[in-house]
Formats: structure tokens, sequence, C-alpha cells
């Protein structure tokens, strides 16, 4: 399989007044396609940054960036509203859903702004919600829904364009252990169908579940690292249960 | 995006603030409103102005006797006792543009039949009066020059005295006492309504002008003249003629004033109604103000929105909106607004003019010109103001805008 992501020397400088803050000094790692990568790092050490810009959302100042083999830094500011809505999924700490709107419309959001026609809108949102698990759960407005189920919504959401890149900002940051949980065995069913998943978690437990590691620190990445023993869903929540049984008993 | 995409977007964006959107839509409401019932009052009242001064008779000249000073204190118009039958007799003869003449005597004089009695103006007239005004009758016949020259005791009478004295019976043939003196009845002429100054035009009793002037007012001197020319366009030139040949008759010295006042149908509807254009006018204006103030109503709540939906808006970009896409659903959202707002706002006008003129009896006309164009400029008003918050919301930034608490 080839690289779906390669950075050269990417930097990215923030001006503020007089001071620039250089948040990416240099970053330069490729990601293959169909892999499953956790960034971590201290709060500062420019994973955000890093983020943003593989995800379209922000320009680096300088370096260079081949997304899917096609060169990013080429395209006029313009045309990265396209390519966020076509080949990139976002899934953020904070759910980030239109509040009183449906779940099928907020899944529906993405598709609006691509030109699909209805029939295959509506193909396409059933799709996948059914994935996500919430088939039964289409006219549920995010306050109607759990915080779990709120972030499944905004998976089917960063899915249903059928992106090649879906990018987790803290996925798990707002849940519960056992959401969390649910959340990953998700983020793995769905990395096995063929996404590529990089994700950003200050929480080591959830690295885990990753293949690959890279840990930020002063606008680059420090550390590259295989995951030896991968965490197990299944396994983690039978591990959960006792010990949640355990401290019944005491 | 397409269009037919953005409205969706812009519709479900609007629904989700139903409270907020009312509100901002009800200051366009009241503007569309008062613009369409305020414009509708004014060219009632301008259309009833039209249809009174056109009650008096089209294409008429008038021509009154001038003002006289005795001591110092001037009468008034008609206070002069310049105008003579013979004046009008010349003007028929004379002014090529004069079709048409009757000298006018008026005498205040009490009616009675049977057990009926009634107060009203005796006007002196000729058998040309009825043309003159453009006033058709609605039963019997109008007298004739020979009844003038015979000085023939016959006369018709106005709507308003058929019903005083006679009700629901005939009065064709019956003989009424005019000041003691009998009189037969050949007439009855149509209903006119008021006139511009709101006198009850039906009030009235004409016979020949002979009778009225010598057994009635005992004078022998005239009112006023009438006359009507063919078209309204050659009034100007009959007051020239008139002038000058009255001028020469009554042999006015060329530094002297007229003994007399010409006016036309034309002077009298053009005064009428630059008056009340400049009613609509007002009225308009002040129901525009109203209407700009709903303007900026729309766009203080687009600004207050657009703070309000900021992650709302880094949503879409992250999602896949372009600036434009988000540019145009703002737009939209205020299009709609003020639109929804002015067909509501058109209906209400209308509806309240129709109030105002079943309640205050008072004319109103609601031109579909009126209708199209506060339509178009509540729409204007909405993309005019709502132009400003939409390019504000759809350049911002969209890390900022996601991480907007």
């Amino acid at each position: 399989m080839g690289e779906l992501i390669v950075v050269e020397n990417l930097t990215r400088d923030y001006v503020m007044g007089d001071v620039t803050v250089q948040a990416l000094r240099g970053v330069t790692l490729s990601i293959a396609e169909g892999s499953f990568v956790a960034i971590s790092g201290a709060s500062g050490s420019g994973k955000s940054t890093f983020m943003n810009v593989i995800g379209c959302l922000d320009r680096p100042t300088s370096g260079r960036y081949l997304l899917g083999g096609q060169d990013m830094l080429a395209l006029e500011r313009s045309e990265l509203p396209k390519v966020r809505g076509r080949k990139i999924g976002f899934v953020f700490q904070g759910f980030n859903l239109l509040s009183r709107t449906s779940a099928y419309e907020n899944v529906e959001l993405p598709l609006l702004y691509q030109n699909v026609d209805s029939g295959e809108r509506r193909k396409r949102v059933t799709d996948a919600l059914t994935r996500v698990g919430l088939a039964d759960r289409m006219d549920h407005t995010p306050s109607q829904l759990s915080g779990g189920q709120q972030q499944r919504v905004a998976i089917a959401r960063a899915l249903v364009n059928q992106p090649m890149l879906l990018l987790g900002d803290e996925p798990t940051g707002n849940l519960d252990t056992r959401t969390g949980i649910d959340i990953m065995e998700l983020f793995l069913e769905l990395n096995r169908q063929g996404i590529t998943i990089v994700m950003v978690t200050h929480e080591p437990d959830i690295a885990q579940y990753a293949e690959r590691n890279l840990v930020f620190r002063d606008g680059r990445p420090v550390s590259d690292t295989r995951v030896a023993t991968r965490r197990d869903p299944a396994g983690e929540r039978a591990h959960l249960s006792a010990l949640e049984a355990e401290v019944k008993i005491q | 995006m397409n269009l037919l995409m953005i409205i969706r977007v812009a519709l479900r964006a609007l629904r989700r603030n139903r409270m907020r959107s009312t509100l901002t839509v009800l200051g366009i409401i009241i503007g569309v409103a008062s613009v369409i019932a305020m414009i509708g009052i004014g060219q009632g009242a301008r259309a009833s102005v039209q249809s009174q001064i056109a009650s008096l008779g089209s294409n008429l000249v008038m021509i009154f006797s001038g003002s006289t000073s005795r001591g110092g204190v001037a009468m008034g118009w008609g206070a002069s006792s310049a105008l003579k039958e013979d004046d009008a007799k010349a003007i028929l003869a004379e002014c090529p543009s004069v079709v048409n003449v009757s000298p006018v005597v008026r005498s205040p004089g009490q009616v009675v039949f049977g057990d009926q009695n009634w107060s009203t103006s005796v006007q002196g007239v000729w058998a040309s009066y009825p043309e003159i005004r453009d006033w058709p009758l609605v039963a019997g016949a109008f007298f004739s020059d020979s009844d003038v020259r015979g000085s023939a005791k016959v006369c018709v009478i106005g709507k308003t005295v058929e019903d005083n004295l006679f009700g629901t019976s005939d009065p064709i043939g019956q003989t009424i006492r005019i000041k003691k003196l009998p009189f037969r009845v050949v007439g009855v002429l149509s209903s006119k309504g008021t006139d511009p100054r709101g006198q009850d035009q039906d009030d009235i009793i004409v016979a020949p002008l002979t009778v009225v002037q010598k057994q009635m007012a005992g004078t022998t001197s005239v009112n006023n003249i009438m006359a009507s020319t063919s078209s309204p366009l050659l009034a100007g030139q009959a007051i020239d003629e008139m002038t000058a040949l009255l001028r020469q008759r009554h042999r006015i010295g060329p530094n002297d004033n007229d003994d007399f006042i010409i006016r036309s149908q034309a002077d009298i509807a053009s005064t009428a109604e630059a008056t009340s254009q400049i009613m609509t006018m007002l009225l308009g204006s002040i129901a525009g103000v109203s209407l700009l103030v709903g303007g900026i109503g729309i766009m203080n709540i687009m600004l207050v929105s657009v703070t309000e939906r900021t992650r709302e808006i880094g949503i879409r970009l992250a999602v896949g909106a372009a600036e434009k896409d988000i540019l145009f659903q703002f737009l939209l959202e205020a299009a709609l607004l003020s639109l929804v707002g002015g067909v509501i706002g058109v209906a209400l006008g209308i509806l309240t003019s129709q109030i105002v003129s079943s309640v205050a009896k008072w004319p109103t006309l609601v031109s579909p010109a009126s209708i199209v164009l506060s339509l178009c400029f509540s729409g204007l008003v909405g993309i005019f103001f709502g132009f400003y918050p939409a390019r504000k919301a759809s350049r911002l930034d969209p890390i900022e805008a996601l991480r907007y608490e």
C-alpha cells in the first residue's frame, strides 16, 4: 500500500503582534494508506496544528504536503473546502453537531455542499447511520442522544462522503471509559474497512488502539513507534467489568 | 452547491431559530404593511378627490364675477354684478374654443309640495346646462331654449330635493311651489354626490334663467357663467379668448384689473391632485422609514446570529462548505426573512386599508404597483442589510470558529 500523507519540512508560524510563534518547526513524515495513527503530546506541542494542516483547515507557512499524491500547497485557498468535503472526515472532542437538528440532517450536511442528489443522499445517510449503529435514532436531535450516540452521529457525518482520511481530535475526550471503548471499537472496524485514521489524543490508553504512535514536542515529532501490543476492545471491556465487580465486592 | 440546496440549508437554519426568525420578520411585516396601507389611503383619497372634481363636469371653465370693494372692504368673488346674460351670449357667439355656455343665477329658496317643505338652492340656467356639467337626467327631460325665452315656470330637481319632497312617489308633472311661485317638475337629475368642498351637489333645483333672475333673485346680473370646451386641451385657449372678450365688453383699460375671474376644471384638478400627491408622499415616506427600521432590525439580528452561530459556521466549513456557500446562506436567510415579511406585510396592509375604509368611511386604493414596489423593496432591504453580516460569517476562520464557545 502507498503513502496517503507525505509531509516534508512542514512549518507553520503564527504572527501575534510582535511575536512569531512557531507551531510547527519542520515536520517530515509519511502516513501509509489504511493505517491507524495516534498523535500525542503536551499542549502547545503542535499536534493540533499538524491535524489542522493535514485536515486542510489551515495552511502551512512552508514545506510540502501531498494528500493521496496531490500537492495541497498548489491548490488555491478556495479549493480547500472541496478537499475537506470529499477526502476528509472530521470527528471532534465536542462532537460539534448542529443543535436542534436531527441526526439525519446532521449527517446529510456534508452531502448538501457536494451537490449529491436527493435519492443518493438518502441512501448514503441511511448507510452511514446504520454503520455506526444508529439506524433507529435518525430523527433524534443531539439533545435527545447520549454523548456516545452523539459521537457516533459525528462519525457517521465524517463517513458520509466516503473520505480517504478520518481525522479524530480527542474523539473520546468527552466520553466515559466504556463509551470511549465503544468508539475505539468503531474506529478499528472502520480502519479494517480501509479508512486511514489519524487521531490526536492525550490518553495513552486510547493511543494504544492505534498501530502507530507519534509524539510531538515543540513543533515536531520526537518519537515514532509501532505499537507492540494493540488494545482490543473486547478485552478492555472484560477488564473494565472485572474492575467494576471488584469495586462492588469491596 | 446549487441554489436549491442553499435555499434548503437557509430554510432549515431559519426553522431551527423560529422565535428569532419570527421577531425579525415582524419588523419587516410592520414596515411593509404600513407602506401598503399608507399609500392605499393616500391614493384612495386622491382617487376620490379626482372623481369629485370630475363630477363637476368635464372640460368645464367657470367665470366668476370679480370682487368689489366697498369702503376698502373686499367682498370676495361673485360680489360684483359685472357679469350679465349678454356676456354669455357674446362668449357663445365669439369664442371659437367654447362649445356650450350657460349663465348661472343662484337664489336660495323655500320649496313646498303638499305638506312637505325643503330649503334649497335654486339656480337659473340655460337649456345647455346638463351638457356643460355632463349631468344626465334619471327621469323626464330638461327644459328647452323656448322655455327659457318664454320664462316658463318649469323646473328640474336634484336627487336630494326629490327624496325630501316626494319620497317614493313620482315627481314628474307635479307642481311645487318655490318661493310661493308654482313650478311644474319636468325632470330629475342623476345623483352626483358631494363636491370637493363637501357640499351636496344634489340639493338643487334648476329652472329657466329668466324666471329665477327676474322673479326670484331680482337682478339683471348673473353669479357666474359656465362654459365648456370640446376637449380639456382647449381650456387654456378658451380662457384667453374669454378674457380678451370680457375685458373689451366691460371696457377695462390695459392697466386695470379684470372684474371677473376664470378658472378651468384643469386648474382645480391639478391643485387638488398636487395636494393629494403630497399627502401620499408624506404617508409613504413615513411608512418607508418604518421599513428601513425593519431592515436595520434584520441586520442587527443577523449580526447577533453570526456571532451566536460561529460554531455552526465552523462546522459547516469543516464539512466542506465554501466561503461563498456560507455567504449565500446568510444572505438568503436575510432575503427570505424580509420576503416572507413582505408577503405577510402586503396581506396585512391590504387588510388594514380595508378596515380603515370601512371604519373611517375613507376610500382606500391598494394599487398592484405599490404591492410590487414594497415587495421588491423589502427583498432589497434584506439583501442590503444581510450582506454585511453574511460576509462577516463567510470570512470566519474555521479553526477559530470551531473553538468558539
